[in-house]
């Protein structure tokens, strides 16, 4: 097996900033016509009710029943679509970087969204998904990940996940968000074959609508750590001024775009003007949790409100 | 001619009804159009006011509620939530007169 490629210190940064890494044609077509395959994937026109269709696919998939708890490297016979897609070095190195070495499978799921020719004889309304946040209201600082693995090219019209990024940190019950519609800045999950979108636990998101002429598959997993979340990724890179703080409200343009600190608060354009600061501090939070070191701060947010006597 | 309600909920950047609008959902009683999750990239007007300034009526705004200590630095749900409406007249189901 090919040596895992950890995420770097930015793509950590970026992870604690925004909730979401997407990697881009990570998994290869040999990979995802497998997947397709293991899956028992029919041709679209041989499907007529979307019902019978995920019958079909629970009886005849080869995709293993995985009880919750269950150790990742255990999860999946070896040599299948998942097992290989898993060993991938980038995806297993994205893998260790976030949830560590021995992380257990939650649940998975593959979700299959029809085009508009199911729903003609159907009463019930074509509709997207609503808002929502997974599992239920979770204030914890460990996170679990979310990989959501897109088998074949998503176009705009299949309607691919909706998400909100930087929405991660914030806790709320699950749908209880269903009535936010659309919020500024949301993306729409529109990629190549073979993509991956790997989340933060909290990050708010509903499927889309298919308005396509064409299925769509997506395949989630949810993972948990079993060890502290600590420098568990290439943390080589860490520069050696990564303590020191900026002068705030001062725009050098000498400083570089991506610095860890500039990643690190950048605001979302849907924030709050209040609340969005609360989201910077939380960040760094989440940050400090995972050097493992309270001592760092960006832009003084913590150490202003610390500094009591 | 029978009454319907439309409703439009607006998110705003903070508690003035003329800040700016970060979120937004719309639910149409005429049946005239259908909204949904994800089905706009651009909030329909800029801020609360301009929902006024287009015959909008507010009937909720969120209150401001004091934090709770130990919660300060929480996030959680929109803060700043608006609802307005527009009552239209409709005639077996279709809409007739705004």
């Amino acid at each position: 097996m090919a040596e895992p490629q950890l995420l770097d210190s930015s793509d950590m940064a970026r992870f604690v900033a925004d909730g979401y890494l997407l990697m881009e044609s990570v998994v290869p077509d040999e990979i995802n016509r497998q997947f397709m395959d293991d899956i028992g994937y029919l041709p679209d026109d041989e499907i007529t009710d979307p019902r019978a269709y995920y019958g079909k696919l629970m009886m005849t998939s080869s995709i293993p029943r995985v009880r919750a708890g269950t150790p990742l490297d255990h999860a999946y016979p070896a040599s299948g679509a998942i097992a290989n897609l898993l060993a991938l070095p980038r995806v297993r190195g994205a893998i260790l970087s976030l949830v560590g070495e021995s992380p257990v499978v939650d649940h998975h799921f593959l979700h299959v969204t029809f085009p508009p020719r199911f729903y003609e004889s159907s009463d019930k309304p074509q509709v997207s998904q609503h808002t929502h946040q997974d599992s239920t209201i979770d204030p914890r600082m460990a996170f679990d990940i979310q990989l959501m693995y897109f088998p074949h090219e998503v176009t705009v019209p299949m309607g691919g996940t909706r998400f909100v990024p930087g929405s991660h940190l914030r806790i709320v019950s699950n749908s209880a968000i269903g009535r936010y519609q659309n919020i500024k800045g949301q993306r729409h999950v529109v990629c190549p074959a073979g993509s991956l979108l790997v989340l933060h636990m909290g990050i708010w998101h509903g499927g889309g609508l298919n308005t396509s002429d064409r299925l769509r598959y997506m395949f989630k997993i949810r993972l948990c750590p079993t060890e502290r979340q600590c420098r568990l990724w290439d943390d080589s890179d860490l520069p050696n001024d990564h303590y020191e703080q900026r002068a705030i409200f001062w725009t050098d343009p000498g400083e570089a775009r991506d610095s860890l600190h500039a990643i690190l608060m950048k605001p979302q354009g849907w924030y709050e003007y209040d609340t969005g600061r609360l989201e910077l501090m939380n960040r760094v939070k989440l940050w400090r949790y995972l050097l493992g070191d309270e001592d760092f701060d960006a832009d003084y947010w913590l150490t202003r409100v610390e500094n009591e006597y | 001619m029978v009454a319907r309600q439309q409703v439009l909920v607006l998110y705003l950047a903070d508690s003035a009804l003329d800040s700016a609008v970060i979120a937004w959902s719309k639910y149409d009683g005429t049946g005239r159009e259908v909204n949904m999750a994800g089905d706009s990239e651009a909030p329909p007007y800029e801020s609360g006011l301009d929902a006024l300034q287009h015959g909008w009526r507010l009937i909720q705004a969120s209150p401001l509620i004091d934090h709770v200590p130990g919660s300060e630095f929480r996030t959680g749900y929109l803060r700043y939530e608006f609802f307005f409406e527009k009552i239209l007249e409709v005639d077996d189901g279709r809409t007739t007169t705004a």
